[in-house]
């Protein structure tokens, strides 16, 4: 399903212009990651695709639907949002009952609701903690308990406000299988996150948002490129685009395979002499 | 020169309540003043709990069970009442939300109520804030409400109220999870100038394995709540088992080894963790 942003401002009451006029265009099936910052606008722009928040100009269309004309009940029959802070999303007593929250508040069957949930548990991993109490897992397992709430909803569109942040290796590389999921099934995926390596390896696409501003928006490749913007928006490129940048490779490598066959070809035309 | 130990735990086992996994299994280690210590270690592995255990979260707030012993600064920390730790020991919570008052109007106002506190005179006060606010990038923010704040910089907020108080023991609890990646590098760097010139002992959990090399002196590996490696960043950091472990390696381990296998790199050479390590490799 599509999203379309087009000038969009929005002030919180305490007088903080969080987006300054923000236009953006995701098409079904795409997945972008937003990247940027602290104080951004990343969430506040974030909480503007489920009804959270509504533009105070401009418009949010999700599908065919303006958010202005749609309940937060509605549009979450669209839009799963996972909200940064696990801790303001899980209030249910198990694992197995915060996951059926969301499809029954859908309204879905009970039959549609426990094969969501055992399908949701099994993807992330949360089978052995279905029966614990949320408050007594550590922080990284809530957020893959709050996300997982959200992906049982199995809405088309699915953002995820920072779901790599205290994960561990095996967490990350969980994540990454849920993205390519997610795209898999043609689903809307759209990931704000500070995990430069992570962001590179799993999104074609990138935008970059400083002062409530989108300051790049386009191929991930592309963007990497653009180093005095990224270090405007406070944004170390990746861990192997600084490498291959300060070995003199010419090229934006997002992958560890990338990188090595950037080295394999510079080395096979003498391009490292100097090196 | 060797330094005084600041930090002696001896064989400690701690159950949360109404659990029956320890938590931390058998876990003795001792750090000395003015050493910077990461811990690493897989999600569940103990690494939070380590943190409330240093400043007596554990067992004075979640009660629990608790075997062997704490001492911090010549404190046994379960004999000791945690406002006596107080100045003492500073912990940064992973969720930053759990570190503000709630009590605070400003952000200026939260960094100084640690300090009314602690007792510190009022002409002290002022440059202590500043400074704290300066090093975190809140200078701009100060007059802001605490709640008025992005996630990120509510992390800045709950590491600057810490920094004010100039502890002897910082300890961090990935203090740095949600910062943009320019502020993540500029905390470490007032991590390591802090344990390098002022002798404080920073215990540090992170995730952020780039800076954990270039800066930490030691690495600690926690695995089901026991010790499992420990020892020089760069030697943990490339072991084979920190996959195993849940650790992972920095991207920079990752294409040397891959480089490696695939005969496209030196397998004379020591793996790299660091950029300037990786330059080196590669070269
Ligand atoms: N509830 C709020 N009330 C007032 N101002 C707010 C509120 N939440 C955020 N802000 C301000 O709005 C701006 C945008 O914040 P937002 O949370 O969207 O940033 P972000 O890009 O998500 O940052 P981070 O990377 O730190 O999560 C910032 O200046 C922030 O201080
Ligand atoms: N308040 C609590 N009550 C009961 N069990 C808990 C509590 N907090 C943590 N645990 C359990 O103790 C173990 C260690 O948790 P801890 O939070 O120390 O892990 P961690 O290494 O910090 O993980 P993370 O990287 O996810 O933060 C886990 O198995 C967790 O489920
Ligand atoms: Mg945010
Ligand atoms: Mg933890």
């Amino acid at each position: 399903m599509r999203v379309v942003v087009t000038d969009v401002v929005f002030r919180y009451p305490s007088g903080v212009q969080a987006l300054a006029g923000v236009s953006l265009e995701i098409a079904a099936g795409e997945a972008v990651a937003i990247i940027g910052e602290n104080g951004a606008g990343k969430t506040t722009l974030a909480r503007h695709l489920n009804g959270l928040l509504r533009p105070q100009q401009g418009r949010v269309l999700i599908g065919d639907w303006d958010t202005r004309e749609h309940t937060v009940a509605q549009l979450a029959h669209r839009v799963g949002y996972v909200f940064q802070n696990p801790d303001d999303q899980l209030f249910e007593r198990t694992v197995r009952r915060e996951l059926a929250f969301g499809p029954r508040n859908l309204g879905r069957s009970e039959a549609e609701i426990q094969a969501a949930v055992a399908r949701t548990l099994a993807k992330l991993g949360l089978d052995a903690l279905a029966e614990s109490h949320p408050y007594d897992l550590s922080l990284a397992q809530r957020r893959l308990v709050a996300m997982a709430a959200v992906l049982a909803m199995e809405t088309p569109i699915v953002v995820l406000d920072e779901p790599t942040t205290g994960q561990d290796a095996a967490g990350t590389a969980l994540l990454g299988r849920v993205i390519a999921d997610l795209r898999a099934e043609g689903r809307t995926v759209i990931v704000i996150s500070h995990d430069m390596d992570f962001v590179a390896e799993h999104f074609p696409r990138l935008i970059v948002m400083a002062d409530g501003r989108i300051l790049a928006d386009g191929p991930t490749e592309a963007v990497l490129a653009q180093t005095g913007l990224l270090a405007q928006a406070q944004i170390d490129p990746p861990q192997l685009v600084r490498l291959a940048a300060a070995l003199g490779l010419p090229g934006i490598p997002t992958t560890v395979d990338a990188f090595l066959a950037l080295w394999a070809r510079a080395r096979a035309t003498g391009g490292l002499d100097r090196v | 020169m060797k330094r005084p130990t600041v930090i002696a735990i001896e064989h400690l086992t701690y159950t949360y309540p109404a659990t029956e996994r320890p938590a931390l299994r058998d876990l003795s280690l001792t750090i000395p003043a003015g050493q910077f210590c990461a811990v690493l270690g897989a999600n569940g592995a103990g690494k939070s709990t380590l943190c409330y255990a240093l400043a007596g979260f554990v067992p004075h707030f979640y009660r629990g069970r608790m075997e062997g012993r704490v001492m911090v600064a010549g404190h046994d920390i379960a004999a000791t009442p945690p406002s006596a730790l107080v100045g003492l020991v500073g912990l940064v919570f992973a969720n930053p939300f759990n570190q503000i008052t709630g009590a605070c109007y400003t952000v200026r106002e939260e960094v100084a109520f640690g300090l009314e506190n602690l007792g510190v005179p009022p002409a002290e006060m002022e440059p202590r804030i500043a400074q704290a606010l300066a090093v975190t990038g809140l200078t701009d923010l100060a007059d802001r409400s605490p709640f008025a704040l992005s996630g990120g910089q509510q992390q800045r907020l709950a590491l600057a109220a810490v920094l004010a108080m100039q502890p002897q023991v910082l300890v961090l609890d990935e203090p740095t999870s949600q910062l943009d990646p320019a502020g993540t590098r500029e905390v470490f760097a007032v991590l390591g100038a802090l344990a390098a010139r002022h002798h404080t002992t920073v215990v540090l959990v992170s995730q952020a394995l780039e800076w954990v090399a270039t800066y930490a002196d030691r690495v600690i590996v926690l695995a089901e709540g026991r010790l499992v490696a420990d020892g020089a960043p760069t030697d943990v950091l490339t072991r084979p088992e920190m996959e195993t472990w849940g650790v992972g390696a920095t991207r920079y381990t990752q294409a040397a080894r891959r480089g490696q296998a695939q005969g496209l790199a030196p397998t004379d050479r020591p793996l790299p963790v660091t950029l300037p390590q990786a330059v080196a490799f590669w070269s």
